[in-house]
């Protein structure tokens, strides 16, 4: 009854809240164009099919690459290699993180000095300079792999969130009532605690979906993108790499960019706004 | 306080052992051949290929156990010798390196640390001026969303290619060769400007709100609140909340190194700087190993001396980690 209620009020706030009505509108607009783009063109990303060099017109809609490829078909496809990146690369580093930050804060004492050791190690190097190393190395690369290497490297921050708020959660009341009933910790962990933190979880897997969107496109841009495959951040690199700059061909880099950086905002302003949606305290009267 | 320091200086020990661990394996336990990779690659007459095969078999050690291999590795690293670069064969790998890391200098500090001061204080001015937080708030956070090599791309687009203001590629003209004169400088600050603005401004999106919503927070703390009663001058109660506010910012931007590093390569790699990122991206291009092991270790030992800096500005500024309280763990 009273789930229900809280339900029906956080619903309410979700709906007055211009931000979040801002962010889940523009993430909506490009999920659809990424699952109903495809099927609007006739091409593959790769196919020739016409002269190169063409600026966007009612048959190319966003124009042709030197080679004659279609613009407006790489990005579509380019646009579910992000969605994907995001989704298995941001879901895969909250799984971490969160399963560390927890085992961390909840045991505490020398597991919790390793793990915090490792996670501050892997938190200093940079990311991208490991990635770039690992796919160097790597003939075939799919928009699959990318994304796991990609998760297993974005963990750190997340699990220093997710323990700091373990930490604070273990010390209340209700923890302890649990630990003094018997319950056993891992129960005690998805029972007691991670409920009460499910809405933080959202936000960092929200931060995390970002954050793997902006590697991927570096990763990819440097030119260890997918190998069989096409991404926004592959594009922008073709077009670099095709002098597009200097021939003045807008078409092929701004798209991609747009996207990316409308995704990305799009969930940053999701983010701040499901976290005044969550918290009282920030909600605007 | 000396405690603070041996315990991170251990810590960074650590870390560069582990990356310089990691440098070594990958190569060895990736799947494939990476000496027969890279021949492959490179179309070579039949003996030809015999002869350089048995090289870089030598020259990797690979026809040693493993662990005189891993030792061999740390004793030339001492040396200081990473390699030969295949690239600009025969040039070692560490002046390669070494005649890049200027620009990389150049183009970074400038970018960090103006981005940082002018976000900061951006930041805490439009947390307390409706009309400038309506404006530059959704505008720093498009530009912390925008990936640095698109902005990077934009700005060579439009101010470089349509409207011809700047140069868009190289570190100087290329009718130039590098000496000590009005016009060399002139040129290397004309090529400059353009990669360090994109840096700049997406870096100043990020800083710009963190700080404002910290000095929202800290306006709401206890002590503000406090202060307010007493009737103590609105400057005051501001000056003590930025003051708070920018430990966690000073923290952040020790943890913003990778992704500021990898926007940076990203950067020199659109406007053709010769800095680490122009040659990572050679490196790929031309199945540099060596190149691309060397530029790795450059940018860990680079971000861990950052850090460092970093902890050592944070002692200065916060009391606390200097009496020997526990002060923040980087």
């Amino acid at each position: 009854m009273i789930q229900a209620k809280q339900t029906h009020e956080l619903l309410y706030f979700a709906l007055r809240n211009s931000k979040l009505r801002l962010g889940l509108a523009v993430l909506l607009l490009f999920v659809l164009l990424a699952l109903v783009g495809p099927l609007l063109t006739d091409y593959r990303p790769y196919d020739y099919v016409g002269p190169g060099a063409q600026p966007p017109s009612s048959r190319y809609w966003f124009g042709t690459t030197t080679f004659g490829q279609d613009v407006f078909t790489q990005f579509v496809f380019g646009l579910r290699a992000t969605f994907l990146v995001g989704l298995v690369g941001g879901g895969l580093a909250t799984l971490i993180g969160v399963l560390i930050g927890f085992v961390a804060g909840y045991r505490g004492g020398l597991i919790d000095e390793l793990l915090n050791m490792l996670t501050n190690i892997v938190l200093v190097i940079p990311t991208l300079a490991v990635l770039l190393i690992i796919a160097a190395y790597l003939e075939v690369r799919g928009v699959l792999i990318e994304s796991v290497f990609i998760g297993c490297t974005a963990w750190p921050w997340a699990a220093r969130a997710v323990r700091a708020q373990t930490f604070s959660l273990r010390a209340r009341e209700f923890v302890d009532l649990a630990r003094l009933s018997g319950m056993k910790p891992l129960k005690i962990i998805l029972t007691e605690i991670a409920p009460n933190m499910l809405s933080y979880l959202l936000l960092v897997f929200i931060l995390q979906f970002g954050g793997a969107i902006l590697i991927a496109a570096t990763l990819d841009f440097i030119g260890l993108g997918p190998t069989n495959a096409i991404s926004l951040g592959l594009m922008m690199n073709n077009a670099v790499l095709w002098s597009a700059l200097m021939l003045g061909m807008w078409w092929w880099f701004i798209p991609p960019g747009i996207a990316i950086t409308a995704i990305v905002g799009a969930l940053y302003v999701t983010n701040v706004g499901l976290d005044e949606v969550f918290n009282p305290k920030l909600r605007e009267m | 306080m000396g405690r603070y320091f041996r315990r991170k200086l251990l810590f960074y020990l650590l870390t560069f052992f582990l990356a310089v661990t990691i440098d070594w394996l990958i190569p060895r336990f990736m799947p494939g051949d990476p000496v027969q990779t890279m021949l492959s690659r490179a179309a070579m007459r039949a003996e030809a290929t015999q002869v350089i095969y048995g090289y870089y078999v030598r020259a990797f050690g690979l026809d040693l156990p493993i662990w005189q291999q891993y030792l061999n590795f740390w004793n030339a690293l001492f040396h200081g010798d990473l390699g030969v670069s295949l690239w600009l064969f025969p040039k070692p790998v560490i002046r390669v390196i070494l005649d890049a890391v200027p620009y990389d200098i150049l183009l970074l500090l400038p970018a960090i640390l103006l981005s940082w001061f002018a976000g900061n204080n951006f930041g805490a001015i439009a947390a307390r001026r409706r009309w400038l937080d309506n404006t530059v708030s959704p505008l720093s956070y498009i530009l912390t969303a925008t990936p640095y090599m698109w902005l990077a791309l934009l700005l060579a687009w439009a101010l470089g290619i349509v409207l011809r203001l700047f140069p868009i590629s190289g570190a100087y003209s290329y009718a130039m060769a590098p000496h000590l004169s009005w016009a060399f400088i002139g040129s290397l600050l004309q090529h400059w400007f353009l990669p360090f603005a994109s840096l700049f401004l997406v870096m100043f999106g990020g800083w710009a709100i963190g700080m404002r919503n910290m000095i929202i927070y800290e306006l709401e703390a206890d002590y503000s609140r406090y202060l307010e009663a007493l009737g103590a001058p609105r400057g005051l109660i501001r000056k003590y909340a930025f003051r708070n506010a920018v430990l966690p910012q000073i923290t952040g931007l020790a943890l913003e190194l990778g992704k500021i590093v990898a926007g940076a390569l990203a950067t020199e790699v659109v406007f053709s700087y010769p800095g680490i990122g122009y040659l990572i991206l050679q490196a790929i291009q031309n199945k540099d190993y060596f190149l691309l092991q060397g530029c790795f270790l450059f940018i860990i030992i680079g971000v861990l001396l950052a850090n460092f800096a970093i902890d050592i500005v944070y002692v200065v500024v916060d009391p606390r980690t200097r009496v020997g309280m526990q002060g923040e763990m980087a």
